[in-house]
């Protein structure tokens, strides 16, 4: 599905850029067989798990009856679900393209090896977040899975949230890529955390947006998060809106913009 | 011309012996350098966790509360809790793996006088110190939000000190066990985060199923965050204060015998 949003850049002139892009991803599904690391891929998937069953049950459970803005009264394990999707959508993402991504860069100097083949830096960049993609959407489906025996939404609009939620790992992959190529070491990092933090809190997660002060709301609607959390929140509650295009559009320039500069700060960075 | 001169006689005898006081000078050299990005981890992070859950959600909350209290002064002494076990893992993990093997200052410290146990005494210090100032820090934020109804509050210092201690030890020496680091990942999200989700930080414990609530009864957080919770809201804790108490205690004095004897194996050749 990476390929498939790529593809009209690449198929002009570039001959075998498919298979090379295969080739990044194929090296990172050999590493995940390394030391234990598999059980750390595959743990991730229990974090939204237990965020839902906290929060959206635990927590869910002191909140009677959670009236939307349009007046309709769901549960709060409904209205929290979707939120906690898109966010982990975010987290898997990010966690790949900033961490690994700069310590595969830096440390490892996998790339500098990378550049020596007939890879460019473009087809670097498409192709880790290939395996970005597959790893959030492993997490997707099973979370998805478990909304739908909740009954926290349904099996047809689950498998369009599926969507969504690739769209939202897709677009965090591409902007903590573009990130990790500005980086200068993991100090600067906390400040990433502490914004992706922040946007897990505040992005209409736990409460309607409406609920937030203005000002607070105006910050909100700028950040990515948001925006994956609506789109979600509209399909697994089963209410597509208008708005929710938008929301789509939002994502998919913010996806374009940073591949676009993931992809020539990679050039500086590895073809000095 | 350089002159090499032996260290005077004098200097040598008046070292001083074993004791943890270097293993903590060092840590806390380190610190001064990184001091300003662990300000988010032990102190902006559960602010905005206070803001986030405790105004934003608990206005929901408090719409129908059966908790008996705003929900933000529910969750304030819990969240207290949730950072010393936060703050203290932090500096049990990954420092030490490095400590170990990958900058192996270790390795130096124990070709001087310094034994296992001086090494572990010297990291439980530290971790105390930081878990110590963050809750310092904390604590003057609630008393701001208006959530500390009690002056007992003055006890969430020394009840985060004990949280702190009681995971950072059994931590330690399983730091000093495995060989590689992806473990910790593997034991952020089967214990530290359960706990910090299903201890009854954010929500009543009694409110989960009967195997769930005694995973949380048994978790070292949850006694932390009965203490924690009696102490701002002036009331009694779940059982008496002493049976918390001496509970975590256990797991501290456990975790350290437990930290040395791996310290010896894996620093003895």
């Amino acid at each position: 599905m990476v390929t498939a949003l790529a593809l009209p850049r690449l198929l002009a002139n570039n001959r075998g850029a498919l298979s090379r892009i295969a080739a990044v991803t194929r090296r990172d599904l050999t590493a995940v067989r390394h030391s234990g690391y598999w059980l750390v891929v595959l743990s991730g998937f229990f974090e939204p798990v237990l965020y839902l069953l906290a929060i959206g049950i635990g927590v869910g459970r002191l909140v009677e009856g959670f009236r939307l803005s349009d007046g309709t009264v769901v549960s709060y394990a409904t209205f929290v679900a979707p939120a906690m999707l898109a966010a982990s959508a975010m987290n898997g993402a990010l966690s790949e393209a900033t961490y690994n991504f700069f310590a595969k860069m830096k440390w490892a100097k996998l790339y500098d090896a990378m550049v020596a083949t007939p890879l460019r830096p473009f087809e670097i960049a498409v192709g880790e977040l290939g395996w970005a993609l597959m790893r959030g959407s492993m997490y997707s489906v099973a979370f998805l899975g478990i909304m739908v025996v909740l009954d926290l939404t349904t099996a047809g609009w689950a498998v369009l949230a599926f969507f969504a939620s690739l769209l939202v790992g897709f677009a965090f992959g591409a902007v903590g890529m573009a990130m990790s190529t500005v980086m200068r070491s993991w100090q600067d990092f906390d400040y990433l955390n502490a914004v992706q933090f922040g946007m897990f809190l505040f992005s209409a997660t736990f409460v309607p947006i409406e609920s937030y002060p203005a000002v607070v709301r105006v910050v909100v609607e700028v950040l990515p998060l948001y925006h994956g959390v609506e789109v979600v929140r509209a399909l697994t509650l089963g209410r597509p809106e208008w708005a929710t295009l938008g929301h789509v559009a939002y994502l998919v320039a913010i996806s374009l913009l940073a591949i676009a500069i993931a992809a020539r700060r990679l050039n500086a960075v590895l073809c000095k | 011309m350089a002159v090499i001169t032996a260290p005077a006689r004098t200097e040598l005898r008046e070292s001083p012996g074993p004791s943890p006081l270097p293993v903590f000078e060092h840590r806390l050299t380190q610190y001064r350098r990184v001091w300003r990005s662990s300000v988010f981890s032990s102190f902006l992070l559960p602010v905005m966790f206070l803001l986030g859950m405790g105004v934003s959600l608990g206005a929901y909350v408090d719409r129908s509360s059966a908790l008996g209290v705003p929900y933000l002064d529910y969750i304030a002494p819990g969240l207290v809790a949730a950072t010393a076990l936060q703050v203290a893992m932090g500096e049990s993990t990954w420092s030490i793996m490095s400590a170990f093997s990958w900058i192996r200052i270790y390795h130096a410290m124990r070709a001087s006088p310094l034994r296992p146990n001086d090494i572990v005494g010297g990291e439980l210090l530290f971790v105390a110190m930081r878990v110590a100032t963050s809750a310092a820090g904390f604590l003057i934020v609630l008393a701001v939000f208006g959530v500390l109804h009690s002056w007992w509050s003055v006890a969430l210092l020394p009840v985060s000190v004990l949280i702190g201690l009681a995971v950072s030890a059994p931590t330690l020496a399983f730091a000093a066990t495995i060989r590689s680091d992806n473990m910790f990942a593997i034991l952020f999200r089967f214990a530290v985060i359960p706990m910090s989700l299903f201890a009854g930080v954010f929500f009543p414990v009694e409110a989960m199923p009967l195997v769930a609530r005694w995973l949380a009864y048994a978790s070292p957080l949850w006694h932390g965050v009965e203490l924690s919770r009696a102490a701002t809201l002036g009331g009694s804790p779940a059982a008496s204060p002493l049976l918390h108490v001496g509970y975590l205690a256990v797991w501290v004095v456990v975790g350290y015998l437990l930290a040395c004897w791996r310290y010896e194996r894996k620093l003895t050749d």
